[in-house]
């Protein structure tokens, strides 16, 4: 199942953020929105995963669909919501807790697991998964704020894998790390991809043409251009997406 | 019960627990109110403010507390003004020569942080100290150096706050027009001027309500003083003292008294909200 | 430049003065204390039930077990009370509630001692006595340790209150959203995450909050009874240290000695809340510079 968006317009006070957005973010694999900073690209996530609500003065408009199901409006469960759609920020932020609990934390809130063995291992697991395993394997019950702040940011990935996450949301989450830690997150979206949805909002027009396999151009809280990203960025059908491209090709 | 329902559950007692703690503040807050306002208004007459008590402050009889009224008047402001001409260069001083991370600033900040716990009584029984040291018995300018010390760790901390958002490159471009640190002053006050609003009204609240700290330094007397040398009656030792007489009449200068005291001091919080939400929008 | 030089040295002294301030205050109290520390062993000072300043007998212990059940109860009381209504305006409530809670505030945080004084005197102290005591005891005059501990509780409502909002303040919000986007409910962020990161500033708030009420004088004065003696129970009158100062300090100066004493009794109030002081105040110092 994929997230369809229709018309979706998000205002904060008086102000309209989101411009009647229509997006179709397909399954299985990475999409990525690009456009300048302040065009709405943080604001489209967190009204997917419905953070939105923790600011004030919004209003939303239009439908948002996830598994078919539309999430704006009451009634909604809204913590199943956010598990079933992870979030890697920009800054990695670990709990301040051990590093196995922090990888832990979201299946002990949603009691995933009646034994603790199942625990262990599906932390394990995803330690792997992020290929922390190795680097940690035996200070698992230290502080995570001791990490470096790529291993940090991997936790945070683990962390949100989890919990058994059909989507992954990531917030320009390569932005604040080094080139090489930065590599690693990218390969590992691109390795997630065969089992998860990605939406990924990135800084650099370099990394959205090395993994993307679908291209939103925001600007100014509307979507411009979207599609396959060959397409879009070989030949591009508006002004706009050409202007805002030529950064990379000249 | 599955985990859904639980996580509602568990979200929905907290909530209740917060309702019911903030309605036990707010039933508290219209409590006290409530009851210093209902006794205070039916105890209060002009005379209460205007005459002095004509058999003593003890006994009953005619007259009210005009002269604590003006006893607070006179201790609140003399130790006001001495307080910001001490505090406003310390302000000046930690938040403009000194580097944010100087040492000294750190231990200033912290000692006024200290200062500021010390119990009143304890300012009151080392002021008297100090008073008998230089020869002094309970007067007026006990009563306004106690007020004073008592004070001045509010002034700087207030200030202080609001200092520390203050923009910088306003200093910069004014050195960059040549003008000396000192001249610079003049440009940091009237930036920090809605903070040393806040400070004033602050430490005012603080200096009048305070009756520990005055009851050995200024005493009290039934009449107004004046000379520095003489005591001086405040509005919370009014308040105290004359509650538990067994006469009527002095009961109710005590209620009136209490009335006039939280009347000022809820004065003082208001324009202090006033002040807040007209300068930093930002602020909580 | 000569009155820029002359200015800086100025504000210098002034900064000094403040700090000795400190300094000053402690060996003040503690120079005119000596001559009863010289007369009786400190231990003995403490832990003595005597008090008969007449023969020169001072024993501390009966105020300072005043001292102690006045703090515990208003701080269990204004504990839970602060404690949810911070969570709430930290982590639950919209601006339009904090407008009004805010002033509210205010005016509990600004409002005198004696008119809590009064309030105890009007409301509390006839509650205890018609109404809660007599569950419990045959007679209470209602001018109980409870009554202090009632007062004194709500007097630090507002500072507790306005502490803790400043300790969870310096949690980023992007830790509450990453534990949120867990799916994780306000309250198990709250708990699981904005407590457990807060739990040194808590305890740094709690504290000091407990040194502003061990030294609250003139509200506790009107209502705790001032009876010398050990309470066996919250409904028996009770004689903190503040009191005992505030109630003996005028007729006491023909006595020495008993200045002494009273001196003695104002240092350990200082020195106990400069501890308590200091160490919350360091705590909170770290936990501010973290946050920026
Ligand atoms: N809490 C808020 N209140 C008011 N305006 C906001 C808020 N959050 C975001 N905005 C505005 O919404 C616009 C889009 O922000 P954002 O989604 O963060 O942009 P991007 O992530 O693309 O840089 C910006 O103009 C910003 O100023
Ligand atoms: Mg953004």
């Amino acid at each position: 199942m994929a997230i369809e968006i229709q018309h979706l317009n998000v205002y904060i006070k008086e102000n309209q953020i989101l411009k009647d957005i229509c997006l179709t973010l397909p399954e299985k694999q990475i999409t990525c929105i690009i456009g300048p900073s302040g065009c709405g690209k943080s604001t489209l996530l967190r009204t997917i995963n419905r953070l939105i609500d923790s600011t004030e003065h919004v209003r939303l408009e239009g439908k948002v669909l996830v598994d078919g199901k539309d999430i704006i409006g009451s009634g909604h469960e809204i913590t199943e919501l956010r598990r079933k759609i992870g979030l890697v920020s920009q800054r990695p932020c670990p709990l301040p807790m051990s590093i196995f609990d922090n990888v832990a934390y979201g299946c002990r809130i949603n009691r995933m697991y009646k034994k603790h063995r199942q625990l262990i291992y599906n932390v394990q697991k995803q330690l792997q998964a992020v290929g922390l395993w190795d680097e940690v394997r035996g200070r698992v019950r230290t502080s995570a704020t001791r990490l470096s702040i790529g291993q940090q940011q991997r936790l945070c990935l683990a962390r949100s894998l989890a919990v058994e996450p059909e989507y992954i949301l990531a917030d320009e989450a390569t932005s604040a790390l080094d080139p090489i830690s930065s590599k690693t997150i990218e390969d590992l979206f691109v390795s997630l991809k065969s089992q998860y949805s990605i939406i990924m909002v990135t800084h650099t027009l370099h990394q959205a043409l090395r993994i993307a396999d679908n291209v939103v151009f925001m600007y100014l809280g509307e979507v411009v251009e979207s599609g396959p990203a060959r397409q879009i960025f070989e030949q591009p059908q508006q002004e706009l997406t050409r202007k805002y491209l030529s950064g990379i090709f000249s | 019960m599955d985990i859904k329902r639980k996580k509602q559950v568990s979200e929905w007692a907290v909530k209740t627990v917060m309702w019911i703690s903030m309605s036990i503040v707010f039933l508290l807050v219209f409590s006290v109110i409530w009851t210093i306002f209902s006794k205070g208004c039916k105890a209060m007459s002009w005379s209460m403010l205007t005459k002095l008590p004509t058999a003593g402050t003890y006994l009953g009889g005619e007259g009210g507390f005009p002269n604590a009224i003006v006893g607070s008047l006179y201790i609140v402001g003399a130790s006001t003004v001495l307080g910001l001409l001490v505090s406003i260069p310390v302000v000046f001083y930690l938040n403009v020569y000194l580097k944010t991370s100087s040492k000294l600033a750190y231990w200033l900040r912290l000692a006024c942080d200290v200062l500021f716990g010390v119990p009143s009584i304890v300012y009151g029984a080392f002021g008297f100290t100090i008073m008998i040291f230089f020869g002094l018995r309970t007067s007026l300018l006990g009563g306004i150096i106690v007020i004073t010390m008592l004070i001045i760790p509010i002034f700087i901390r207030t200030m202080d706050e609001a200092t520390r958002n203050f923009p910088r490159e306003i200093l910069d471009a004014s050195y960059a027009l040549g003008a000396t640190r000192w001249e610079t002053l003049k440009v940091v006050v009237r930036q920090i001027a809605p903070g040393i609003a806040t400070a004033t009204l602050l430490s005012i609240g603080r200096a009048i309500g305070d009756a520990a700290s005055v009851m050995f330094t200024a005493g009290y007397t039934d009449s107004i003083p004046t000379s520095l040398s003489q005591p001086a009656a405040t509005l919370p030792l009014a308040v105290f003292f004359q509650l538990t007489s067994p006469i009527p009449e002095v009961v109710d200068r005590a209620y009136a008294a209490a009335l006039v005291l939280t009347i000022i001091v809820l004065i003082l919080s208001i324009s202090g909200r006033f002040i807040t939400n007209r300068f930093s929008k930002n602020k909580l | 430049m000569v009155k820029d030089k002359l200015a800086q040295s100025v504000m210098l002294g002034l900064c000094l003065f403040s700090i000795l301030m400190v300094v000053t205050i402690a060996v003040g109290l503690y120079l005119k204390s000596s001559p009863v520390l010289e007369n009786k062993s400190l231990w003995s000072l403490l832990s003595s039930s005597e008090w008969r300043p007449m023969k020169g007998e001072f024993g501390f212990f009966p105020f300072i077990i005043g001292t102690v059940w006045v703090t515990v109860l208003a701080i269990a009381m204004a504990f839970p009370i602060s404690l949810f209504t911070a969570i709430y305006l930290t982590e639950y409530a919209k601006s339009h509630v904090k407008k009004f809670v805010f002033p509210a505030l205010d005016i509990l945080a600004g409002l005198p001692s004696v008119i809590y004084g009064v309030w105890g005197v009007l409301v509390i102290v006839p509650w205890i006595s018609n109404r809660f005591a007599p569950h419990f005891v045959d007679f209470s005059s209602g001018y109980t340790i409870l009554a202090a501990g009632i007062v004194l509780g709500i007097m630090v409502i507002p500072l507790l209150v306005s502490l803790f909002i400043e300790v969870f303040s310096s949690v980023p919000m992007e830790l509450r959203e990453a534990s949120l986007a867990l799916g994780a409910t306000r309250w198990q962020t709250t708990h699981k995450v904005v407590l457990r990161k807060t739990l040194s500033g808590v305890a740094a708030a709690t504290v000091l909050a407990v040194s502003r009420a061990m030294g609250e004088t003139i509200a506790v004065l009107m209502v705790c009874g001032c009876v010398i003696g050990i309470p066996k129970s919250i409904l028996d009158p009770g004689y903190p240290i503040p009191a005992l100062i505030a109630n003996n300090y005028g007729e006491m100066l023909s006595m020495p000695l008993y200045e002494s004493a009273l001196m003695f009794a104002a240092l350990i109030l200082f020195a106990v809340v400069l501890v308590f002081n200091l160490l919350s105040r360091i705590i909170l110092y770290r936990l501010e510079k973290t946050q920026q």
